[in-house]
């Protein structure tokens, strides 16, 4: 099977659906000429021209508005925002426009758009730079949301996304775009709405999503070790979000520990553990726990920026309290 | 300028300038209504009346073909949903918030929407569907289709980052679209000369390498010609412009506004400059029309209205459980 980078599968991803079905475009600082910010837009232009892989001025507003508007007309466009954090300046339409244009006329609008671009930390880049957004966009209705951490799902979720006929918030990571995994040469679709168990286990069940399920991972490694046996789910969605998928998994468990780099206030992290406890109730042996972002704008400094995320160590120490150790 | 001068003496069919007035006038009654109904709480929430400033609505959509031209407003929209040619049934029952109503009582006075008329809406946030219509203009131009889209707008939207950021891109990427400022002089209680620093609008145009041009937006006629020349402009190049229309809205900016930072003598001078009374003048002056036809056309919009309202009396509430739906669309299932 071919080994590519998350970058190279979201350009897969692009390409194929472009060449596909026409009504697809890319749209975004830097997509054209440049190759993209990061890189995963590179030959799209050379291809499909300057009609389908368009450049736009800093506007956020204006170009995540546009999109919008074709949407509702009829195209399929893909919104690359260079940055979450400059989504912000974006975030009026998305919530106003987007998210409810198809329930305030009555179901007469569908918004076949997706929004795509790197969310959470990166390194060395402070506050306005470094920041997890998921749970603002999570919280709303009309929205899908989706964060791939692999790029064999990042293939397949961007695939998917861009045929749905709904938005979908696509997140990826700065830290991922040069990963590298397996990815089919065949096509393949991964459904929105699933989460995906990426280490089975018994003992406790570590739910997260993005950049960090690979931390999570490292972590059960090292709880394996001690010979406590971790299961990994990745929730790829959250929003629609597997919910069955986590009631199993802690169902077998009984021990959970939710791991989110975004804020602990009012997080998808925070509602996950919320859940876990709702559903679950009669089958916990202990506390939900949740290791999230630390609860302040991110640091320059890189010993300090990186005890306000989530670490190994976070983790180990959230996964020893459920388990009384 | 000699098509200038040919354009002056254009003579206007009986059918349209009938036409013009007629719908002028149906809207003129029907926000009537809609007021005096919003007085007994059959309407409830914000709603903004278009009373004054129907020659823009109605003289702008008998410029263009709804079968390839799009029309999308901000939430002052009754006026462009009933120019469009929806049926004042289904818009007064939206109102109502009916079951019956176009957006199925999920909308309200703010958000009427025709999808099959190409009247997109409908939209609460100031400036915020500026944008929209201009990704709109996007796909006409990026599909190939001959169309144009109308984009209406206040003049408390102009200063807005959403209309200068799209107006910008339909400048660069020269866009099939018209932006129509329907100036009415006050963004809710604040007169645009105390927050504007340029106060001809259509100046802001210049920026954007469009053309821009003041329009009497209380002459339905004069608003008809400069969409026909401005939809033209798109036709043959794809040249996107703005216009700003002056008009004036009798009523607050809301039904809740008693709209005290206006003088009476201020209101009633303005008023002078009726649109629904200019058309009539000049069609009798031309004779065109006759009182007691005028006479016979009002009562036909009375009954029109009081139709629309006996509907949304009659029409159900929606059932609790609607609320789950059209959230999202159709689930794209993949293999």
């Amino acid at each position: 099977m071919p080994v590519i980078a998350y970058r190279d599968a979201l350009n897969q991803a692009i390409d194929e659906e472009m060449a596909r079905d026409k009504r697809v475009i890319l749209i975004g600082e830097e997509v054209a000429l440049y190759n993209g910010a990061y890189k995963v837009s590179r030959g799209l232009h050379d291809k499909y021209g300057d009609r389908r892989v368009i450049d736009t001025p800093i506007s956020e507003e204006g170009f995540t508005g546009i999109g919008i508007g074709a949407a509702m007309a009829g195209l399929r466009p893909i919104v690359e925002w260079m940055t979450f954090n400059f989504s912000i300046q974006a975030l009026d339409q998305v919530i106003n426009n987007a998210a409810k244009m198809r329930y305030m006329s009555g179901g007469q609008f569908a918004i076949p758009i997706v929004f795509r671009g790197p969310n959470g930390p990166a390194e060395w880049l402070s506050s306005q730079h470094s920041q997890a957004l998921a749970s603002i966009y999570t919280h709303v209705p009309g929205l899908k949301v989706v964060s791939a951490a692999t790029p064999y799902d990042a293939k397949g979720l961007l695939k998917t996304a861009i045929r749905d006929d709904n938005p979908v918030v696509m997140m990826e990571a700065e830290l991922l775009y040069g990963i590298k995994g397996d990815v089919p040469a065949d096509e393949y679709l991964i459904s929105l709405g699933k989460a995906d168990i990426k280490r089975p286990g018994r003992d406790v069940t570590l739910i997260t999503f993005g950049k960090v399920v690979h931390m999570v991972l490292e972590a059960a490694e090292t709880l394996a070790q001690d010979d406590i046996d971790a299961e990994v789910i990745d929730l790829r969605s959250l929003r629609p979000l597997d919910e069955a998928a986590i009631v199993a998994s802690v169902t077998k468990t009984s021990r959970c520990v939710v791991i989110d780099e975004s804020w602990p206030v009012a997080s998808v992290g925070s509602h996950v553990a919320w859940l876990v406890s709702h559903r679950c109730f009669d089958r916990l042996d202990a506390q939900v726990e949740l290791v999230a972002g630390e609860d302040i704008p991110m640091p320059y400094n890189h010993q300090l920026e990186l005890a306000a995320q989530p670490s190994v160590e976070k983790i180990l120490a959230a996964v020893e309290r459920v388990l009384y150790l | 300028m000699a098509k200038g001068n040919a354009k002056k003496q254009t003579r206007y069919s009986k059918d349209l300038l009938n036409d013009l007035l007629e719908r002028m006038l149906l809207i003129r009654r029907f926000e009537e209504k809609a007021g005096q109904m919003y007085g007994l709480r059959k309407i409830g929430g914000f709603c903004h009346l278009y009373i004054g400033q129907e020659a823009i609505a109605v003289g702008a959509v008998a410029a263009i073909d709804l079968k390839r031209d799009y029309v999308i407003t901000a939430y002052r929209d009754h006026g462009h949903a009933l120019a469009v040619g929806m049926d004042p049934n289904v818009v007064m029952a939206e109102l109502y918030g009916k079951i019956t109503g176009c957006s199925r009582g999920k909308g309200g006075s703010m958000h009427l929407f025709d999808a099959q008329r190409h009247f997109y809406g409908g939209h609460g946030i100031v400036g915020a569907h500026i944008p929209l219509g201009t990704g709109m203009a996007l796909k006409l131009k990026y599909m190939g289709e001959k169309g144009a889209v109308l984009c209406f707008f206040g003049d408390g939207a102009i200063h807005q980052g959403s209309f200068h950021e799209a107006l910008n891109m339909a400048g660069v990427w020269k866009l099939p679209i018209v932006y129509i400022c329907e100036n009415n002089q006050y963004g809710m209680g604040t007169d645009f000369r105390r927050v504007s620093a340029v106060h001809d609008l259509s100046a802001l145009s210049a920026s954007y390498n469009m053309p821009g041009k003041q329009v009497d937006g209380m002459d339905v006629l004069a608003v008809y010609e400069s969409i026909k020349d401005a939809v033209a402009l798109v036709r043959a190049e794809s040249q996107p412009s703005l216009l700003e229309f002056r008009t004036y809205r009798y009523m607050g900016h809301s039904m809740s506004d008693p709209a005290t930072y206006r003088t009476k003598e201020e209101v009633l001078k303005q008023k002078e400059q009726d649109p629904i009374l200019i058309l009539k003048k000049k069609m009798v002056a031309d004779e065109m029309l006759r009182d007691d036809e005028f006479q016979q056309m009002d009562k036909r919009c009375k009954q029109i209205v009081a139709e629309a309202v006996d509907f949304a009396e009659r029409s159900e509430q929606p059932a609790i459980e609607t609320i789950y739906e059209d959230v999202y669309s159709e689930e794209q299932q993949c293999p």
